[in-house]
């Protein structure tokens, strides 16, 4: 183990115009780990995600990668650094070929074959989006969407992956599918930053959680800690 | 052949010459929206620098007049590959300087600028080549095809220069489309018009994928300057603005943002120029052609091939 984490957030501050949107966060991921954000809506999780991968930039505190600082890289910068991300909403390109899209993921790499293995590996995780390679990514259905949406991440061959709300509009079968593929690049090295609505089983997988509330950590722990918190129970996970 | 048969023919070889340079300008008008939602006005006299800027190149080289067979392979390349790469370069300079510092600003902003920099520029030609008629001389050698080569007895005029004209713009319009189409930066430059912010999340550089768009608009349009200035052999100043209109209604015909569509609306632009100058009264075209566009702009803004941003805006 080395002595850095893969990605050390600082008491970072972040604004929409006026609105403060991020009050002094601080957490980290270290390499190998699935960390998972929980929070309702409006926490801030997104904007911790678009902070890293430099979408936005903090106005106060640091973020580094491997000790390196990277809040002031332009998000495509970041990409070659190693981070990468499914986004909220999808933002998959609509109007270029579901293959197109997979290549846009990989934009950085110039290793040909590594990119035809790839996609072959993201189509072998979804075998949904090779029967559709040709089709416009914006025909697809919304959780097929989804699915490539990751697919364009795991692209990129990222160090951290980030993903946010990556089983949204799934069917509860996908969504099972979606964290077991989760799980699977994980197990092959894959360190993961996890949003997801569905609280119970983002804790199920993930090794530690942070509990945002109106953009500030409330609760850090292990997930299997945080599965048995009683204000997480209530709150999150929906119990009474 | 009965006479006004040929004339028809005539005609519709002259839209098809007009048409195919309107489309080389009407590409850099989509390409640019297509990318930063900006009509750049000033596009047009880019149009027109290609066209002063090559006439200054011959004149300094001062070729023999037409070309021979060793210019026409030699020279002729050359002061192509020069003006595309200066137009081109002027325009990614105009973007560096008066549009990018605008990009997050409203609308409005950057579309006064590409006002401003048009007669800007419309200003710097007057003062550059004054303000009359300037002639460019006929160094593409002109031949009457089919009464020279094939001795047909006919009205009907189709000339080496038509051909040189179509082997130039066409070309570049099907390159480009397999540039867009199939190669990394063009497929770069189609998500970036989609999808900016997720562009950059793919690594995607965008002010230089939006520099690359600006360069390639303009040296088509120099392209087109050169091509047009050994076609018609004289050009004004303000030429640039007329063109400019024109192919803006194009692509706005064709449906703005899409590049097909740019190329179709040429087209029947300049066949609408061609026949109405010849059947009517070229004072008329105008009329026609600006209704076209008003008409458009009320009832059907996205064109006939629909604008991209209206389907990417999903
Ligand atoms: N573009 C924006 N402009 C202004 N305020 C914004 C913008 N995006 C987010 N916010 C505000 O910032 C705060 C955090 O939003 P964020 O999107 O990070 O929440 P979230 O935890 O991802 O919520 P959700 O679960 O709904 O996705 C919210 O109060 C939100 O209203
Ligand atoms: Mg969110």
């Amino acid at each position: 183990m080395g002595t850095n984490p893969l990605l050390k957030v600082d008491s970072i501050h972040a604004y929409y115009g006026n609105i403060h949107a991020l009050h002094g966060i601080s957490l980290h991921i270290d390499e190998g780990e699935i960390v998972t954000l929980i929070g309702s809506n409006g926490a801030g999780k997104t904007t911790i995600i678009r902070s890293i991968s430099g979408i936005m930039h903090p106005r106060e505190g640091s973020i580094l990668l491997d000790g390196e600082p990277i809040h002031q890289v332009p998000a495509h910068a970041l990409v070659s650094k190693g981070i990468s991300q499914s986004p909220e909403g999808r933002r998959i390109f609509p109007r270029l070929t579901v293959l197109d899209n997979l290549e846009m993921g990989a934009f950085h790499r110039n290793d040909r074959p590594g990119i035809k293995a790839d996609i072959e590996m993201v189509y072998g995780l979804f075998p949904r989006l090779k029967e559709r390679t040709k089709q416009y990514a914006g025909t697809l259905s919304g959780g097929e969407q989804q699915m490539l949406a990751m697919g364009r991440a795991l692209m990129a061959r990222p160090r951290l992956l980030l993903l946010d709300e990556p089983s949204m509009g799934l069917a509860p079968v996908l969504v099972e599918n979606i964290f077991e593929i989760i799980q699977r690049i994980n197990k092959q090295g894959m360190t993961v930053l996890l949003v997801e609505q569905n609280a119970l089983m983002a804790l199920e997988v993930a090794n530690r959680g942070y509990v945002l509330q109106s953009g500030r950590i409330v609760l850090a722990d292990s997930a299997q800690n945080l599965i048995q918190n009683e204000m997480v129970r209530k709150v999150y996970l929906g119990e009474n | 052949m009965d006479l006004e048969l040929q004339f028809f023919i005539g005609q519709i070889i002259v839209g098809l010459t007009i048409g195919s340079y309107l489309a080389l300008i009407a590409l850099g008008y989509t390409m640019v929206y297509g990318i930063v939602e900006l009509i750049n006005f000033a596009h047009g006299d880019l149009f027109a620098f290609g066209f002063f800027i090559s006439l200054t190149i011959f004149t300094a080289i001062n070729p023999p007049r037409p070309l021979d067979v060793v210019g026409l392979l030699t020279i002729l390349p050359l002061i192509f590959v020069i003006t595309m790469l200066l137009t081109g370069g002027l325009n990614t300079l105009i973007d560096r300087v008066a549009y990018k510092p605008l990009r997050n600003a409203p609308k409005l902003a950057p579309l006064l600028t590409a006002v401003g920099v048009s007669f800007a520029l419309e200003a710097i030609y007057a003062i550059w080549v004054g303000a009359n008629q300037v002639p460019y001389p006929n160094y593409f050698p002109r031949i009457d095809i089919l009464r020279q080569w094939f001795g047909l007895d006919t009205a009907i005029q189709l000339t080496t220069k038509d051909l040189f004209l179509f082997g130039v713009t066409i070309p570049l319009m099907i390159g480009l489309n397999f540039f867009i189409e199939r190669t990394k930066i063009g497929k770069a430059m189609r998500a970036s018009a989609q999808d900016r912010e997720a562009a950059a999340m793919m690594g995607i550089n965008v002010n230089r994928i939006i520099a690359t768009t600006f360069f390639i608009g303009g040296a088509l349009a120099g392209a087109a300057g050169l091509v047009w200035g050994l076609y018609i052999n004289s050009g004004r100043f303000l030429m640039g603005f007329e063109a400019g209109l024109m192919a803006f209604t194009s692509a706005v015909l064709g449906g703005i943002g899409n590049i097909r569509g740019a190329v179709l609306g040429a087209f029947i632009i300049g066949m609408i120029k061609s026949m109405s100058d010849f059947y009517f009264e070229p004072s008329w075209t105008r009329v026609m052609i600006f209704g076209i566009l008003i008409l458009l702009l009320v009832f059907r803004p996205s064109g006939i091939l629909g604008s991209t941003q209206s389907i990417e805006k999903i």
